[in-house]
């Protein structure tokens, strides 16, 4: 026997990095071979945006910001990815439940892993998914006529952002889907939150075409700023609304998307945590 | 290392409640490294819980226990260093292949890479699963399961291996080649704490069985033991449809729980032949003819029965 086996073992900070890696690998694996999965991951937002943009296009493109040149697939876009990032970040929720009842997360509990891997892994393989989801609908987009108008850098700090949200939103997800435990209801619950702010937003259309009452709601939730954010990277400073700046918009998305994330990655460790009580 | 008469593992008086239901009330025992312990009980004994405690999935409401010396609460880390837990529902993931499934194990057992794949190579080969490494554990059979998530338990050559029910729910063939594995395992030293709520696989496997009940330890010994205590001998009795009315009452009078099964009743000879003898009697006065009566060393089903006052019933196969 090897009694040394263990002697090995890497310092902790290094097993953090290690055993997440081969979380996320597992994750990722899983993704891949589970076909339907990515299939419908995929198209559901392919659908979104060709709906949206061929049926509600001419009836809402009048009403959008001039940057947009009253292009409503422009407008588009930015928000949409913001809305694919928010239902993609519930697979988090989904892939956990599975993984608590199919047993696989009392064997990462009984190994002598680093613990905040399980659920790191889990959130960066689904940021890593759903950044695989995103360029897909940029390339559809980019087919159909989409086109910024800023630079490639301010572009690719407007995915950035929405990345930066997707990763948020998977802890808040991780944190949901520990709760619930069960996979089926985990459905359910995931969108929950996600379809008032995705709807209630500025996704679609522009907020100053809802109700008064919904409008402070509309335009101040976490979904309006960050997808304002990547519109205003990616279209100048024109797509905004007046008095707001792209730096502004920018810098309010990431203190939204950072304060989610400080908030929620606590309590979903908390929730794993506990349930070995 | 320690030595071999000293306990691997130490239970001391664990309490778990779930609200209302006390799934651990005062469970204690002891393992010696290198020996197989079988923890007999039925659905909702305990057994789990116990199991869970140990390996460190749950934090136990009061008592404690150690492996290797090390708490399992309070030193969870080494402890997992030193266990390896094959659970009642192999953890297994379908979309990976069987060698992945036992290398990512591996890799948070801590190994490199390298070692990881290695000893990956060896434990499936061990466990004949070689020529299905690379397929797709979802396509396995029930069988196949079970040896990949022990295949994966072992990877880390973990001391002390915990076993929940490792052949509920799979086919006779596969349950005998677990068997043999696990006997191979303890020849190489291992320490095995198994679960079980079948008699035949406790009496198999078991140097010292624990048969737990209602969340204690309410016997301990050898297979053996536990049936000595039980007054060494039984009676078997076997009458004819008409006569098991009165059979019953017969029986009642001898004390000892009666267990009846379509007019067969197995019950404890306190007295051995005299007690047979004194059946004999009572039986020939009440004119009932037995198609079958014999004295029988108890079967653990007995001690079961003895012990926890209701039969032992094989939960069907789901």
């Amino acid at each position: 026997m090897t009694a040394t086996a263990f002697t090995d073992v890497v310092t902790r900070p290094g097993r953090l990095f290690i055993d997440t890696w081969v979380i996320v690998k597992r994750n990722l694996l899983r993704t891949v071979r589970l076909r339907q999965l990515l299939v419908f991951a995929t198209i559901q937002p392919i659908m979104f945006l060709l709906l949206f943009n061929y049926v509600f296009g001419g009836a809402i493109g009048a009403s959008i910001p001039a940057a947009a040149g009253g292009n409503y697939l422009d407008f588009l876009l930015p928000g949409l990815l913001v809305q694919i990032s928010a239902f993609g970040a519930g697979q988090t929720a989904l892939g956990l439940t599975e993984d608590l009842s199919n047993g696989a997360i009392d064997r990462f509990r009984s190994l002598p892993m680093a613990r905040p891997a399980v659920l790191a892994g889990r959130t960066l393989a689904d940021l890593i998914r759903n950044a695989f989801v995103m360029s897909l609908m940029l390339i559809l987009g980019f087919a159909i006529g989409f086109r910024y108008s800023t630079s490639f850098v301010e572009f690719v700090a407007g995915v950035a952002v929405v990345l930066l949200f997707a990763y948020a939103m998977s802890w808040v997800m991780a944190a949901i889907g520990l709760k619930v435990r069960n996979p089926e209801a985990a459905q359910t619950a995931v969108f929950l939150p996600v379809f008032p702010l995705v709807f209630a937003s500025a996704v679609f259309v522009p907020p100053s075409t809802m109700p008064s009452w919904l409008q402070p709601f509309a335009e101040n939730q976490p979904v309006t700023v960050v997808a304002e954010a990547a519109r205003g990277l990616m279209l100048g400073q024109g797509a905004l609304g007046p008095g707001q700046t792209v730096a502004g918009q920018v810098g309010l998305a990431i203190v939204w998307c950072a304060g989610i994330t400080l908030v929620a990655a606590p309590v979903a460790v908390w929730v794993y945590r506990r349930s070995t009580r | 290392m320690a030595d071999a008469t000293d306990p691997i593992v130490e239970v001391d008086d664990l309490h778990k409640r779930y609200g209302d239901v006390k799934a651990l009330d005062g469970a204690s025992l002891a393992i010696r490294t290198g020996t197989v312990y079988g923890l007999l009980g039925a659905n909702g004994a305990g057994k789990t819980t116990l199991i869970n405690v140990l390996a460190t999935l749950l934090v136990p409401d009061s008592g404690t226990a150690t492996v290797g010396g090390d708490d399992v609460v309070h030193r969870a880390r080494a402890v997992r260093r030193r266990v390896g837990l094959a659970g009642q529902f192999a953890a297994v993931d379908g979309y990976l292949t069987g060698r992945e499934n036992v290398e990512m194990v591996g890799r948070l057992y801590g190994l490199g890479r390298r070692d990881a794949r290695r000893r990956a190579d060896v434990v499936l080969e061990r466990f004949n699963l070689a020529d299905a490494a690379d397929r797709r554990a979802a396509g396995y059979s029930g069988g196949m399961r079970r040896r990949l998530d022990l295949a994966a338990s072992l990877v880390g050559r973990p001391e002390v291996l915990f076993l929940d029910e490792p052949t509920t729910g799979i086919d006779p063939a596969s349950r005998v080649d677990i068997w043999t594995l696990v006997r191979a395992l303890v020849s190489r030293g291992t320490t095995v704490l198994l679960t079980t709520q079948y008699l035949d696989e406790a009496d198999e496997l078991a140097d010292r069985i624990g048969v737990i009940d209602n969340g204690r330890i309410i016997s301990e010994g050898t297979a053996d033991e536990l049936k000595d205590a039980l007054g060494a001998n039984a009676i078997r009795l076997r009458v004819r449809e008409p006569d098991v009315e009165r059979t019953r009452l017969v029986t009642a009078g001898f004390g000892g729980s009666v267990s009846e099964t379509g007019g067969q009743f197995d019950f404890p000879a306190a007295e051995g032949n005299r007690t047979l003898l004194a059946i004999l009697r009572r039986l020939d006065d009440e004119g009932i003819d037995p198609l079958d009566l014999a004295l029988e060393r108890p079967s653990l089903d007995d001690v079961f029965l003895a012990l926890t006052g209701t039969p032992h019933v094989e939960t069907p196969e789901p």
